[in-house]
């Protein structure tokens, strides 16, 4: 039976402020699971904490929300116990960036099959618009007392360095389009990466709706010229379609080289990705066979009357004197 | 006080095999029926401090380490500087003559004040500040010394091969010693070489040496010195079947067994032993797994009736126990194992895990702390914190285990505990164990019980509208736990509070109601768990004296309690295991019954025995504690309960022995 969006949504308040960014990244998520039809009850949606981290909340499959910063770790451990799972994970900038950098630069070297979608409006929401990593030098949005005082962080350029193999931008008010992106993260075979940006309206008077759509960014004719731009419109193409390390280091450097491309000339769209890399999953199969075929919450542990079913008498017997 | 066990000593540079040569030493003792007790120290260090290894031998069982060394082999000169006036009197020392002229200054290794003391020393016998010096010292205080010429025997065993590389002959410079030490006290040599045979199975022309180079020392030793020691070593017959276990295996096979199917860790001292050995041993065998003649079918039987481990190897702690929690979550026997930095970082989990009700087991391996502290050294200060770890208040299960013996079935419980309350559970073991190796009775996994509480197994069918209850209220408190991808409807977890689905809420009522489920379970606990499993009491109901301990610390005092009685000073001893729900009502009544009680802790302040008086209303104004990164010994122990019995101890007796 194919999944509508209504089976997606929750009863639980959704509390975000009026206009938020986080409502179109809902949507498309929705919409993707929907048009996917993967049973909600294999399907986990992990968050860390921040405004965007309440959004398992609202999608009505098995929702994880985590501690600050700690998403990616809890979700590697339900998809290495049970990979089965489709596992997608959420949070904020400075959830993933900051707090958590660590963790997303080691899920990256894991590439376990799972999507991560980052929240990127380059401020602290939930606790009243402090600048968040993604944050430029020296900008001042309304929330801050003075211009933020750190370096921004490249998430595209961190994630390509630490082994994503699907790297990609979406914008949270082209539903469409974004949605199209989360699906190919969740058909990617591999760890993929997606970074939506993201207006807050509430403390970010910077890059806003507005700002994004074009406003003070007018062509010769004075006409306002939208500040992203899809890259698949430009014949731009970030697959690796061979196993050779020429064509992959190439695809790295362009992905790296484009990245840089932000303001008033934003690109949006897939900007890498590499299905030849093996998987955490594979890696774990090759060491121990059975792992494929008898995944962890696959497995009996006991007999029906609670005796253990693993046998360990090889492992005593070496010990024996 | 009367020893009948012989203490045999090893000292060398890290990474020299010291480690070896005791492993060797003590299968040869327990290959010929005679108990086993081993004791590593070492520094936070791989190649270059000086290391040690104490094995005790006995036909009695022994659990604990002594002060005393009856025999201390050496190969190099640092060992004998600093473990020469350790040797008991009519003791022996084996050492290499070639380091005759090495001199204390030139050891950069050993602490200005050790060299000052001993300076001190030398001077006043008016020796010379060198190995020769150090040992004439010895040889005063009644030592034996026998010089063995290593490089010269070695170099003839090497003819025999062959070898001429001094570097390869070298390597087997510690089973040399070993079997010199074996022949002072008339070992059978048999038994060395089964011993080396097992050690070395995998390389049989490592052995063949290896037993070339033992026979020569025997040989050697017997030319020399035959009958000058009075000890004489003598194998047991026996028909128990015992194993003799290195400490850092007993948690990781239990958890195999137990069925613990994810483990992560980050790399820590002395945690990281027992991540590695079930990573080794990552794929388990199931019982009922039938041989099959052909070896296509063969292979898919083996792979179905083959289990696994996934063992991850995390960016930080705080990966360890939250992946932990995402296995404990998807309905699989997870756990973390670390020490007091790495479980300093893994609070804020443990929190969650409370909140959100998710089983899992955190191995925790106590060390010397506080800070990096004394990494490679053995205390019992993370009690507290253990009972405590996290904000706000939430279930947690606190057990200690006091032996390796032990350590396996407390591995067990951990994970039973953990299921049928819906709750974190903290095993506490500590460097002492880890890095003691023992023999001990085989494990009886028939005695092993999997419990599994409310894990709901199958479809749920009594969602409504597609949401589970995952968090309803029940009389007892714990719910029905299905599984992340249990079909049938979904649920959600949060660190917030939240209501029977998993939604965040901040009512009132709601928050009471929830606050008084969680909680309520360690009362259910309480109500629940046996008194067998939550205290050991041992010694005669009326005594002189009761010692009240827990942890590692058992061996000693059950090893002392036997030579006081020999003394006439009666001793029992209440060893509380589940310090969480704390056996208040049993550890009352034991109490109520003492004459003079003792507390025995490895650590400052007492941190047991302030529990105690937390629970019990009992205050316990007797202490011995140890603070100093050694482990007690039984002498130890046993002269501080004769000082308390002889109303000669301070409030609190510190222990200060170990080098």
């Amino acid at each position: 039976m194919a999944l509508k969006l209504t089976d997606l949504k929750t009863t639980a308040h959704n509390d975000w402020c009026p206009g938020c960014g986080d409502f179109g990244i809902l949507n498309a998520i929705q919409m993707a699971l929907a048009e996917m039809n993967v049973e909600p009850s294999r399907t986990v949606v992990v968050s860390g904490v921040g405004c965007s981290s309440k959004s398992p909340h609202f999608i009505k499959t098995y929702g994880v929300h985590t501690l600050h910063g700690r998403a990616l770790p809890f979700a590697t451990g339900i998809k290495l116990a049970n990979p089965n799972l489709e596992v997608v994970v959420e949070g904020g900038d400075g959830d993933g960036m900051g707090i958590g950098a660590g963790h997303f630069v080691n899920s990256g070297r894991r590439n376990l099959d799972m999507l991560y979608i980052v929240h990127d409006n380059e401020v602290y929401g939930l606790t009243k618009g402090q600048a968040s990593p993604t944050m430029k030098l020296g900008m001042k949005t309304k929330s801050l007392p003075l211009p933020n005082i750190n370096q921004g962080i490249n998430p595209l350029i961190l994630a390509i360095a630490s082994g994503y193999t699907f790297v990609a931008r979406g914008y949270s008010y082209d539903v469409r389009h974004l949605k199209d992106l989360i699906i190919k993260g969740i058909r990617h075979k591999g760890f993929a990466f997606l970074d939506v940006l993201q207006p807050c309206p509430t403390y970010n008077d910077i890059q806003t709706k507005e700002y994004w759509a074009g406003e003070g960014n007018l062509d010769a004719g004075g006409k306002p010229q939208p500040r992203t731009y899809k890259l698949e419109e430009t014949g731009y193409d970030g697959v690796v379609h061979n196993a050779d390390e020429e064509e992959m280091e190439k695809k790295v450097q362009q992905a790296v080289l484009k990245s840089f491309e932000f303001g008033d000339h934003t690109p949006i769209g897939l900007f890498y990705q590499n299905e030849f890399v093996p998987t955490f999953g594979e890696r774990l199969t090759a060491r121990m066979p059975s792992y494929k075929t008898n995944p962890p919450a696959d497995q009996e542990i006991a007999h029906a009357d609670g005796t253990p079913l693993a046998n360990i008498d090889k492992l005593l017997e070496d010990m024996r004197v | 006080m009367k020893r009948h066990d012989f203490s045999w000593m090893i000292g060398g540079v890290q990474g020299s095999g010291v480690d070896t040569s005791a492993n060797i030493f003590a299968r040869a003792a327990a290959t010929g029926g005679l108990f086993v007790f081993g004791n590593r120290e070492y520094y936070s260090n791989i190649k270059g401090e000086h290391s040690y290894f104490q094995v005790r031998v006995s036909k009695d069982l022994i659990r604990s380490h002594v002060n005393t060394v009856d025999m201390l082999t050496t190969f190099e000169e640092e060992t004998i500087f600093r473990h020469a006036l350790e040797v008991r009197k009519e003791g022996a020392i084996v050492y290499d003559p070639d380091q005759d002229t090495k001199r204390l200054d030139q050891i950069p290794t050993i602490e200005a004040d050790v060299k000052t003391m001993l300076n001190g020393e030398l001077a006043k016998a008016g020796l010379s500040a060198d190995v020769r010096g150090i040992l004439e010292l010895a040889r005063r205080r009644g030592v034996h010394i026998y010089p063995i010429p290593y490089t010269e025997l070695l170099k003839g065993v090497g003819a025999k091969f062959g070898e001429t590389s001094l570097s390869t002959l070298q390597r087997m410079l510690n089973v040399m010693a070993v079997a010199a030490s074996f022949a002072l006290v008339s070992y059978d040599e048999k038994l060395v070489r089964e011993a080396l045979k097992k050690q070395f199975r995998s390389k049989p022309k490592v052995v063949e040496m290896n037993i070339a180079a033992v026979a020569a020392a025997y040989e050697y030793m017997n030319q020399k010195f035959a009958g000058s020691f009075a000890y004489k070593l003598e194998p047991v017959k026996t028909d128990d079947v015992r194993l003799f276990v290195r400490g850092n295996s007993t948690v990781a096979m239990a958890k195999e067994l137990a069925g613990c199917r994810l483990q992560t860790y980050y790399p820590i001292t002395p945690a990281s032993d027992e991540s590695e050995f079930l990573e080794s041993h990552a794929e388990i065998p199931l019982d009922g797994s039938a041989v099959q003649e052909n070896p296509q079918v063969a292979e898919v039987a083996a792979l179905q009736n083959k289990g696994n481990i996934a063992v991850i190897q995390s960016e930080d702690e705080i990966a360890a126990i939250t992946m932990a929690i995402g296995g404990g979550l998807a309905g699989v026997r997870s756990s973390t194992s670390t020490s007091g930095p790495g479980f300093s970082l893994m609070a804020e989990g443990l929190g969650y895990a409370g909140m959100n009700e998710v089983p899992v087991v955190l191995t925790l391996y106590s060390r010397g702390g506080p800070s990096t502290g004394l990494p490679t050294r053995h205390e019992q200060g993370d009690l507290r914190f253990a009972l405590h770890a996290g904000h706000g208040e939430f279930p947690r299960l606190v057990l200690a285990s006091g032996d390796l013996e032990e350590s396996f079935y407390d591995t067990v419980r951990a994970f039973n505990y953990s299921e049928r309350y819906q709750t974190p559970v903290i095993h506490m073991v500590d460097k002492a164990l880890t890095n003691s190796d023992t023999t001990m009775p085989k494990f009886d996994v028939n005695r092993v019980k999997i419990e599994r509480g409310l894990l709901v197994k199958g479809p749920v069918t009594d969602a409504i509208n597609g949401e589970i209850r995952r968090f309803q209220q029940t009389p007892s408190g714990v719910s029905p736990r299905p599984p992340l991808g249990t079909r049938g409807g979904v649920y959600w977890n949060t660190g917030d509070e939240h209501d029977a689905l998993g939604h965040i809420s901040e009512d009132p009522t709601n928050r009471d109601m929830m606050m008084e489920k969680r909680m309520g379970k360690v009362d259910l606990a309480d109500r629940e768990i046996s008194l067998e499993e939550r205290a050991n009491f041992f010694g005669p109901e009326d005594a002189d004296i009761t010692v009240v301990s827990w942890g590692s610390t058992k061996g000693a005092i059950l090893d002392a309690m036997d030579w006081l009685k020999e003394d006439g000073i009666t001793v029992n001893f209440l060893q509380i295991r589940l310090i969480h729900p704390f056996p208040t009502e049993y550890v009352k009544k034991v109490l109520s019954k003492a004459k003079k009680i003792v507390g025995i802790e490895m650590n400052y302040s007492g941190q047991l025995i302030g529990i105690l008086r937390e629970r019990t209303c009992i205050p316990v104004e007797q202490l011995v504690v140890k603070y100093n990164g050694r482990p007690m010994s039984s002498e130890e122990v046993y002269d501080a309960v004769r000082l308390v019995s002889e109303g000669k101890a301070p409030k609190k007796l510190v222990l200060k022995h170990g080098t």
